[in-house]
């Protein structure tokens, strides 16, 4: 509080039902931010340090707890709305940059909402899964343009052609790489167990490998970012495949900083930095200022673990993405990941956050054109994140031209995150964003693992069906398939870049 | 719907399009009377060195001019003519079919291996593209494709066809849902060599134009079964699979019988589906491809469509009933169905 703008109109307002409350104090235990406190016979609650996560809600047994958004507004405007409002009074009070956590908070239209797919009647018959084969398998990698064969002597054909290593997934959904520290052994162990038993893949973020992890490590991609922290040979080899960021699309363009707060004993081992010691990554890796010192990193990574790994090189969706990924693809590596304005972070500068990079839709139908049109599309795959909410956004972005996504916040609400935003502050009360023990300990490795599996394996039933009404019974025919979307309600210029045609059309 | 229907002479015996015309008339059933064609490997042996361009033109006067042009610029019109016709009360000429006799001059195309072939893919996609009015739907040496919008019975006769002979045909009764009436919609689809006849809706089209325009080839007609010409086209002359293993890469087994085979097919097999992913087909479909040395039939991965094969002597018959294999030679010998994604193929031995 400042004295000359004094205190802001509280955010939510908690209130308890003295009528329906048993005075189980469920409420005060699980409240990380303090909310709540019992005084004689009756719950008392601080608004103010509310942020909305429910976790309260969810753990009350008598439904007694009422959280209200914006109990007491600003006089409504439509240019200076709350966000703005707000992120000036901070500034005047602070002067510096105000950070937000999730993703793009801003209300632009949703491509994905405004796509519609297809479905088969009577000139082609659809596909029943139940019945039917339906096959999801995806692999990313490199693929040969086409195959040397020899005809043997006996009549057989022998191939030539040494195949790349790619990844085998089971079902084209990844989990995205969210590293420890920014979220909790626990969060990591759920996610790991998660897609072992769902025969896909997730990401380790840029905190190294923990040792609880390694016995997942065949289904990890190891990430090497700016930083390096927690890269060394030992955990490149464990990797199933290797991923080095270049950007990120909750903040295309800048680097990251984990708090020297959350770096205990256990973070700083796996990070290889001192405890207490911020992590900062910087902007740019810096060793690499142009494509060719990319490509170079990517060969090194490929000859420290003898060309046996892919190598994926994840990019922020900006508007000069198609040629960016062109570029990639003309390196060894094996597969691009373009990261769609929407993709959560634990903390990004609010300004980066809501205004810089282009949504993932675009920049997927942008990258898969391009790359068709230089005739290099089989040179890297193409995995889409930043904002994959549900089966059927799975579905469109690889009609669009991705081979496989990644999730993030998806994942997480698997695991009980109510999307609350406030990841950068340490103490999530789900357990997810925080090093503190007693909030870990809230995670379940073994119930969050199931919870997860069970996500990406309803998602793929839901695929299946999708993809059995539009009567394609294996995932490639699906893939840059734009024929079988059409727009509802985009503009003529947005649907040329996404090439596909209106409803009706 | 649509009937399909083929046939080679392995000792390469000429046939002529009365037995053809009998069979395809007997799936009308299958058709609606706004398309039909043939085509014919074997009937032009005097030009058999030039390529036989087929061409719909809507005026002589206007677009001819442009075409006649294109072609002096890229070779030599050795002779051209139009296609001979009978008028019909019921089949109204909307075009006027050409042929022209043409050699590519390849020292204009240095770099190619095939440059011929390569320089009447060029023109074939630049004509449709860009000079409207016209339309090249036939392309290769010594054969012709005849095709318009009516029932079978009456594009034959339109077109002669029984004056024609050759050692390979294939037919097909067209059902429209997507281009009714227009010619250039009728079936076979052909580009050099290759001639294909289809029946079915292909789902995965989307992907596989748009892989198959990234190595230069345009789709212009507007219909799922061009993109098979030129897929066959990538895969056997550019890309040198054997025909089996093009017809494997675009209608593939499922993944797990391949992880059932043994070492060195399972390599193989996961080889074709990672590289020819964008090309594999999907959904309900027979197709018969032909060339002037084979003909192959095959359906999608879960044979939505039928198709039958027999066999009497030296021919080789495959169709969608064999009710129209036994019109056209009551004296077969073998009748056979195929499974799903396994292939018949027939080839000349002479």
């Amino acid at each position: 509080m400042s004295p000359s703008i004094g205190s802001l109109p509280p955010k939510y307002r908690v209130t308890v039902d003295p009528d329906r409350c048993m005075l189980c104090g469920r409420c005060v235990e699980n409240c990380a931010y303090g909310a709540f406190r019992r005084e004689g016979d009756r719950i008392l609650t601080n608004s103010r340090v509310c942020t909305a996560c429910h976790r309260c809600v969810a753990f009350c047994p008598r439904d007694a707890i009422d959280v209200v958004e914006r109990p007491l507004d600003y006089r409504s405007h439509p240019v200076w709305t709350r966000g703005v409002r707000e992120a000036i009074y901070n500034q005047a009070r602070t002067g510096k940059i105000v950070l937000a956590g999730m993703g793009n908070a801003l209300d632009y239209p949703m491509i994905f909402d405004r796509l519609v797919l297809d479905a088969c009647q009577v000139t082609n018959p659809s596909i029943d899964p139940l019945r039917e084969p339906m096959e999801l398998r995806t692999y990313l990698g490199k693929k040969p343009q086409r195959l040397e064969l020899a005809r043997r002597g006996d009549g057989e054909v022998e191939l030539l052609t040494e195949l790349s290593p790619n990844l085998c997934l089971e079902t084209p959904i990844m989990i995205g790489h969210m590293s420890y520290g920014a979220i909790s052994l626990n969060a990591q162990l759920a996610l790991a167990k998660g897609v072992t038993a769902a025969g896909t893949f997730m990401g380790t973020g840029e905190g190294g490998l923990p040792e609880p992890l390694r016995p997942y490590q065949d289904h990890m991609i190891v990430q090497v970012a700016s930083g390096r922290f927690g890269v060394d040979i030992d955990y490149l080899e464990r990797g199933a495949a290797i991923e080095i960021k270049i950007g990120q699309g909750a903040k295309p363009g800048i680097g990251g900083h984990l708090p020297g707060e959350k770096v205990d004993e256990a973070v700083s081992k796996t990070r290889m930095i001192p405890v207490g010691s911020d992590a900062i990554s910087p902007a740019p890796h810096h060793d690499i200022y142009s494509i060719e010192d990319l490509a170079q990193l990517v060969r090194s990574l490929k000859e420290a673990t003898e060309w046996k790994k892919p190598v994926f090189v994840k990019i922020a969706a900006v508007h000069n993405v198609a040629a960016i990924a062109a570029g990639i693809a003309r390196s060894s590596a094996d597969a691009v990941v373009v990261d769609g304005f929407r993709g959560g972070t634990g903390a990004a500068p609010r300004v980066f956050r809501d205004h810089v990079g282009i949504p993932v839709e675009a920049a997927v139908a942008a990258v898969d054109a391009k790359l068709r049109r230089q005739g290099i599309r089989n040179e890297v795959s193409v995995i889409a994140s930043g904002g994959i909410r549900e089966s059927t956004d799975v579905a469109k972005i690889i009609a669009l031209g991705a081979d496989a996504v990644y999730i993030g916040t998806a994942a997480l609400v698997a695991l009980g995150c109510r999307v609350c935003g406030n990841c950068y502050r340490g103490l999530c009360p789900w357990g997810i964003a925080t090093q503190r023990q007693d909030l870990v300990d809230r995670i379940d490795p073994e119930a969050g693992g199931l919870q997860v599996s069970n996500l990406i394996h309803g998602w793929t039933l839901e695929l299946m069906e999708l993809m059995g009404a539009a009567g394609i019974n294996s995932i490639e025919s699906l893939r840059g398939n734009r024929d079988r979307l059409r727009g509802y309600m985009i503009d003529q210029a947005l649907m040329d870049v996404l090439d596909v045609r209106s409803v009706g059309a | 719907m649509c009937g399909i229907i083929g046939v080679i002479d392995r000792s390469r015996e000429p046939m002529d399009g009365t037995a053809i015309r009998r069979a395809l008339s007997m799936m009308n059933e299958r058709g609606s009377g706004e398309g039909a064609g043939y085509v014919v490997y074997g009937c032009y042996p005097e030009f058999r060195d030039y390529f036989a361009l087929h061409v719909f033109f809507d005026n002589i006067h206007e677009t001819k001019p442009r075409v006649d042009e294109l072609l002096h610029q890229w070779g030599r019109v050795v002779h051209d003519e139009e296609i001979p016709t009978w008028d019909l009360p019921r089949l109204r000429k909307v075009h006027t079919p050409w042929r022209y006799f043409f050699r590519p001059d390849t020292r204009l195309m240095p770099r190619s291996t095939t440059p011929a072939e390569e320089i009447v893919t060029e023109l074939v996609m630049r004509i449709n593209t860009s000079v409207e009015g016209a339309l090249v739907f036939s392309s290769g040496r010594n054969l012709g494709v005849f095709k318009a919008a009516g029932w079978p019975e009456e594009v034959a006769d339109f077109y002669r066809i029984e004056e024609y002979e050759g050692h390979c045909w294939l037919a097909h009764n067209r059902y429209p849902t997507n281009t009714p009436g227009w010619w250039g919609g009728a079936h076979p689809f052909n580009l050099l060599d290759w001639s294909v006849v289809h029946n079915g809706e292909i789902t995965s089209y989307g992907t596989n134009r748009r892989y198959i325009e990234s190595f230069g080839y345009r789709c212009t007609m507007f219909t799922d079964t061009e993109v098979v010409a030129y897929l066959v086209d990538l895969l056997v002359r550019r890309h040198d699979l054997p025909e089996e293993l093009a017809v494997t890469a675009l209608a593939p087994p499922f993944w797990d019988e391949i992880d059932a085979m043994e070492d060195d097919r399972r390599r193989l097999h996961r080889a074709l589906r990672l590289t020819y992913g964008s090309a594999m087909m999907n959904g309900p479909f027979a197709i018969v491809v032909a060339n002037q040395e084979s003909m192959v039939a095959f359906t999608d991965r879960s044979k939505l469509r039928p198709l039958v094969g027999a066999e009497h002597g030296d021919r080789l018959y495959v169709s969608s009933e064999e009710a129209a294999i036994r019109a056209m030679d009551p004296g077969i010998t073998r009748v056979f169905m195929p499974r799903a994604g396994e292939p018949i193929v027939g080839r000349v031995v002479a």
